[in-house]
């Protein structure tokens, strides 16, 4: 069974995110997505400063299987990306919802209220 | 419906993750595909190969059959045992598969094939036996596990019946040989030293129970790949196929041209291509920079000059836990020089070109 902490949201895509005490975002991928993708290899990170929308792809993550796009759950600017993951990037396999997290985000639109909670989200997984 | 092996609730209980393989559920790997990789480098691991068709060849000319079936030449196996890798070409040159076959005695040759290919292979032996009077029997009656790594031999002989590690012990590499009803080939598909360990279905559970008793791992299917493709071994399907020639997948060293005067299935196109001019190779490729290669990426080919020759395609590429960097195997214009380009998700990065074979017995070559 795949582990969903219980104060994240969740998108279809299988992307996570928290909200901060200062209300900008973290996000990374769950659980599920890392194991699905088995032994992470490589992650491309974007810059910071880039400005992005819902459903744009932000980052690459590759796993010795396959290269698979991650997804902007919520439209908003990239403040900060974790660059330990270029060095290590099985620490999303190892901690994939602490020190695997991807980006920090400052939100620019309100798409945050249409993600999943945690229970909807392992509903879809129990699909 | 896709069917499981003997092993299918071991695979479970060993935390299998369990895909389709050529109608097969088999394990791609047990938690982290790289852990097993490195286990098999540095240690030993298994591999539950039971999907792979054994077939017994049988009959007075069976000899004679297989040096007309082949493109290698089984003339050249003059021990009881001893093993061959070869292509089983159609009439074009193109590639129906590439297998082992295991020279037991005159009237006895064993033969293992690919599971995907496993409908065809047998249509076509059939087909080409009944001329030589030669007895195809596919043997779905053994299961077969993979024992890998420097120390697989040494664990595997810890745990076999008395009278099969007494005939197993002495095996040279490329060699197998039967006891009773079991068989020990020490050949594999890592790179590494290791026996193939083909037994009735039925005591399968056991030997994989004693393996595990011993410390040996559970490595899928996703570590068997990689570990091949660091051994520069051609996978068929992807490196190779009915539509691509010995000649253009790296597999001209397994052509035995010589006696001039034996005729085998495919000679006459393979002749002919070379005549003509071979037109491409198979390559090796090193990624310079960040990145994964994958299979059907094109690759933008040049000569030592700088001279663009036009495209070429990578045919299976992966990363490789050995070192830490991306390889593949591209099937390029014969003139391409020391380096390409290859285009990954939009992007054209250099790549190196080298011999095909990244890691040998545990060490980068």
């Amino acid at each position: 069974m795949s582990e969903i902490p219980a104060e994240l949201k969740y998108s279809k895509s299988h992307e996570w995110v928290r909200v901060n005490d200062d209300n900008t975002l973290t996000l990374g991928i769950t659980d599920h997505a890392q194991a699905a993708l088995g032994d992470l290899v490589f992650v491309e990170l974007p810059e910071t400063g880039a400005e992005l929308m819902a459903d744009d792809a932000v980052c690459v993550v590759e796993s010795v299987k396959a290269a698979s796009d991650v997804y902007m759950p919520v439209s908003g600017e990239i403040i900060e990306v974790n660059e330990a993951l270029n060095d290590e990037p099985e620490i999303i396999n190892r901690s994939p919802y602490e020190d695997g997290w991807l980006v920090k985000v400052n939100p620019t639109g309100n798409e945050l209220d249409d993600l999943m909670d945690a229970e909807a989200y392992a509903a879809i997984l129990d699909e | 419906m896709s069917q499981q092996t003997v092993l299918f609730d071991k695979h479970r209980a060993s935390g299998g993750k369990m895909v389709d393989f050529a109608g097969w559920q088999m394990p791609v790997n047990y938690g982290s595909q790289i852990a097993e990789h490195q286990l098999v480098r540095h240690d030993a691991g298994m591999f539950d190969v039971s999907h792979m068709v054994i077939v017994d060849l049988s009959g007075d000319s069976v000899t004679g059959f297989l040096r007309y079936l082949l493109a290698n030449d089984v003339a050249r196996l003059k021990q009881p045992g001893k093993a061959l890798y070869s292509c089983m070409l159609n009439d074009a040159g193109g590639v129906i598969d590439d297998l082992i076959v295991y020279y037991m005695h005159n009237s006895w040759y064993r033969m293992v094939v690919n599971a995907a290919t496993r409908e065809k292979d047998l249509a076509w032996l059939t087909q080409q036996a009944a001329a030589f009077g030669v007895e195809v029997n596919e043997r779905a009656d053994l299961a077969m596990i993979a024992v890998q790594g420097p120390n697989a031999r040494e664990q595997a002989l810890s745990v076999l019946p008395p009278d099969v590690a007494a005939a197993a012990r002495p095996l040279a590499r490329f060699y197998g040989v039967d006891s009773g009803e079991w068989f020990v080939g020490r050949t594999g598909y890592t790179g590494e030293d290791g026996f193939e360990v083909m037994l009735p279905a039925g005591e399968a559970g056991i030997l994989w129970d004693k393996l595990l008793a011993a410390g040996v791992k559970p490595c899928g299917l996703g570590a068997r790949d990689t570990l091949r493709l660091e051994a520069g071994m051609n996978l068929y399907g992807s490196d190779m196929t009915e539509t691509t020639s010995p000649l253009i997948s790296g597999l001209g060293w397994t052509i035995s041209w010589q006696p001039e005067d034996r005729d085998f299935i495919g000679r006459r196109a393979l002749q002919a291509e070379q005549a003509a001019g071979v037109k491409q190779k198979l390559v090796g490729l090193a990624l310079e920079q960040r990145g994964v290669l994958r299979a059907h990426q094109s690759v933008l080919a040049k000569d030592n000059a700088g001279h663009p020759l036009g495209k070429g395609e990578v045919t299976s590429g992966t990363f490789s836990p050995t070192l830490k960097k991306s390889i593949a195997l591209a099937r390029v214009p014969a003139a391409t020089g020391e380096y390409c380009e290859v285009d990954i998700r939009g992007k054209l990065l250099p790549a190196r070109v080298v011999k095909p074979v990244f890691v040998r017995d545990g060490q980068a070559v």
